[in-house]
């Protein structure tokens, strides 16, 4: 949050961002281990959706707690 | 209008699924509602076009390297890299890094403490309006053509890539840049960017990981090149630049050291106006010298996802890819390697989230554009020349309808391109007669106070007179390459280095001869401007990790690391 204008910081729409993506793409990737698809990309057995995905969801959910609006003002308050 | 009808099904390089699509729908939502967000904040001149100047350095340093990290660069050096290997990597390292930290530890202070908007204000109060009119208004010029060129890119990327309609994917890309930036200005440009960043980041980094997993390692994939094209050398920086003959670029050392890392890379990070205006928006000159050296560190690193998956492309594809103007129906070209590695270990999602990667990218060159051209037109050429006494609510308006009519005029752009389309490489040469001579100009200007007014004009002009006429002259006769570039065999990105030395060289002798026979301007005038005449904030409380020259330093120093290991 900005000091001049009280704007949410950017890391906490990043965190959202990663947050959704994470979550939808692990989700994907954990049906295909039980759905496995008929076409599947090179070194398909990595998985790399689900580790990929719930690397993009740890971030997410960090920058979105850490980043928050709530905490944000919390914390200026506090500094003021 | 069906929206299946307008996503025209053609052949295409890789299929979505509905999961890939919700990705892209929840990336054009998000960046849409933050524009929204943020047009409460852009009430002043300051807000809408220096996003309040109240920018923290990292969110400055991402923003100034992000500005840079466009789709028509990823794509474009990632097939550079298939073509010409690891020496595409000199684009990312010594074309950025020196100018990089130059930028921040010399050139910042003058550009932030003088309170200018733009470089071409900064020309103004140095040299004069006629310095400040001829960049203001060739600048403003390219923006607009450029973003034109990003749009037409994109929607030549979507259609190849994904089948999708070239008209869909101009109306929702214009429209959506169109709305965010009118909204919130530099603001939504800046947060976008770094929504990019991160977009760029995590959707290209898989490539690399699992294409050396595929390859064997860096040793593996180098014996595959080998075993691939044996005979060439795609994977050492410097070994093969002693002659033009020894690399399939056509290049000597002293082309890539003084062309590119001298004048090309020093003329496009310390004087475009698109990078630096993100380095203005910080909230303090520490900030704004930081913000560059932060963005060199990530520039260091951007090769993992763009020349190493130009590099495994080579190892692991099984076809051989072709020249863009070369590749018949059911070839693929050099450019198609990034897309063609995304396919082939990005499932559903990955893929999803890889293409919004190349959307994002594109739509923020557009933006980038976009919000520079505005702040150009308005502060350097509408306020001087057209009306310039208005209350400054009046000139934010002005900006928003900019980037309103800028949008317009890139998308009549975009259409020409689409008839014309050797028009694209014109357009970005284009670019390039400006920025090599305007270094020279904002240099001397800079560190010499004895510079004179006359002699910034006549040497800007002359030096973009030589871009343009060593440009024309290898283009019209090839002997000519033999003789500005020391060697017949320089390709066009070798021709483009010698052509910004020789435009460098012209401009400063010009500016010098002509400074020499006229008056120079009052030490009084030229305070905050000059070097010998400005006394630069000292930082009286910061510890040594926390001052731009230590992290300068261990920029450099890695920088050094890196051309030794991959000599």
């Amino acid at each position: 949050m900005s000091e001049k204008h009280q704007i949410i910081p950017v890391w906490f729409f990043v965190g959202v961002l990663l947050l959704v993506y994470g979550a939808l793409i692990l989700a994907t990737g954990i049906y295909e281990i039980s759905n496995p698809p008929v076409d599947r990309v090179v070194l398909y057995d990595l998985h790399a959706n689900v580790w990929w995905g719930g690397v993009l969801l740890i971030l997410g959910v960090f920058f979105s707690w850490r980043f928050s609006p709530a905490r944000e003002r919390a914390r200026m308050a506090k500094n003021s | 209008m069906n929206l299946a009808l307008l996503l025209l099904k053609t052949p295409t390089l890789v299929h979505l699924s509905a999961v890939d699509l919700a990705i892209i729908v929840f990336y054009f939502a998000l960046v849409l509602g933050i524009g929204f967000y943020l047009k409460r904040f852009a009430k002043t001149g300051e807000d809408f076009f220096l996003a309040g100047r109240e920018m923290t350095a990292w969110v400055a340093g991402l923003a100034f390297v992000s500005a840079n990290l466009g789709s028509l660069e990823l794509l474009g050096w990632a097939g550079n890299a298939y073509q010409y290997g690891i020496l595409a990597a000199h684009w990312y390292w010594v074309g950025a890094i020196p100018a990089m930290v130059f930028l921040g530890l010399v050139m910042m202070p003058f550009y932030y403490i003088s309170k200018t908007h733009s470089v071409p204000g900064y020309l103004k109060l140095r040299y004069g309006s006629e310095a400040s009119a001829l960049s203001a208004v060739t600048f403003a010029f390219m923006t607009i053509l450029m973003s034109g060129v990003n749009m037409y890119a994109m929607a030549v990327v979507m259609e190849v890539v994904l089948g999708w309609n070239l008209h869909f994917s101009i109306i929702v890309s214009s429209l959506t840049v169109g709305v965010y930036v009118a909204a919130g200005g530099l603001f939504s440009a800046i947060f976008n960017e770094v929504l990019q960043f991160f977009l760029i980041w995590f959707g290209a980094l898989l490539i690399p990981i699992i294409g050396l997993t595929e390859a064997g390692g860096w040793s593996g994939m180098v014996a595959r090149i080998h075993a691939n094209y044996p005979g060439q050398d795609f994977t050492h920086l410097w070994g093969p630049m002693s002659s033009a003959a020894n690399n399939p670029m056509g290049v000597q050392w002293v082309a890539i050291v003084f062309g590119l890392g001298s004048v090309i890379s020093m003329g496009y990070w310390t004087t475009d106006f698109l990078v630096v205006q993100r380095v203005l928006s910080a909230h303090n000159l520490r900030s704004a010298k930081l913000a560059p050296i932060i963005g060199s560190f990530f520039k260091m690193a951007v090769p993992l996802i763009v020349i190493l998956p130009g590099l495994l492309g080579r190892a692991v594809l099984p076809w051989h890819l072709v020249p863009g103007n070369q590749a018949q129906p059911g070839q693929f070209k050099y450019d198609d390697v990034l897309p063609l590695m995304l396919a082939r270990y990005c499932g559903p999602g990955l893929l999803g989230l890889g293409i919004t990667a190349l959307i994002a990218g594109f739509m923020a060159g557009m933006a980038g554009n976009v919000s520079a051209f505005a702040t150009v037109w308005t502060y350097d050429i509408y306020r001087p020349y057209l009306r310039k006494e208005a209350p400054d609510q009046h000139y934010v308006s002005m900006g928003r309808w900019c980037t309103i009519i800028g949008l317009l005029v890139s998308i009549g752009t975009a259409y020409l391109v689409t008839r014309s389309k050797s028009m694209m490489d014109y357009v970005q040469a284009l670019f390039s007669f400006f920025i090599a001579p305007l270094f020279g100009t904002v240099l001397l200007g800079m560190l010499w106070k004895r510079a004179t007014r006359m002699a910034g004009f006549l040497g800007l002009l002359a030096g973009v007179l030589t871009s343009v006429t060593t440009f024309t002259m290898m283009k019209l006769d090839a002997r000519w390459i033999g003789v500005f570039c020391f060697s017949p065999l320089a390709q066009p990105l070798a021709q483009a280095m010698w052509q910004a030395l020789w435009a460098c060289l012209v401009c400063v002798a010009v500016t010098v001869l002509v400074t020499f026979v006229t008056e120079p301007r009052a030490d009084q005038d030229l305070v905050g401007l000059v070097y010998s005449l400005t006394k630069v904030p000292h930082e009286e409380h910061a510890t040594v990790f926390h001052t731009p020259w230590f992290w300068g330093l261990v920029a450099l120093a890695l920088f050094v690391i890196l051309q030794i290991i991959f000599w």
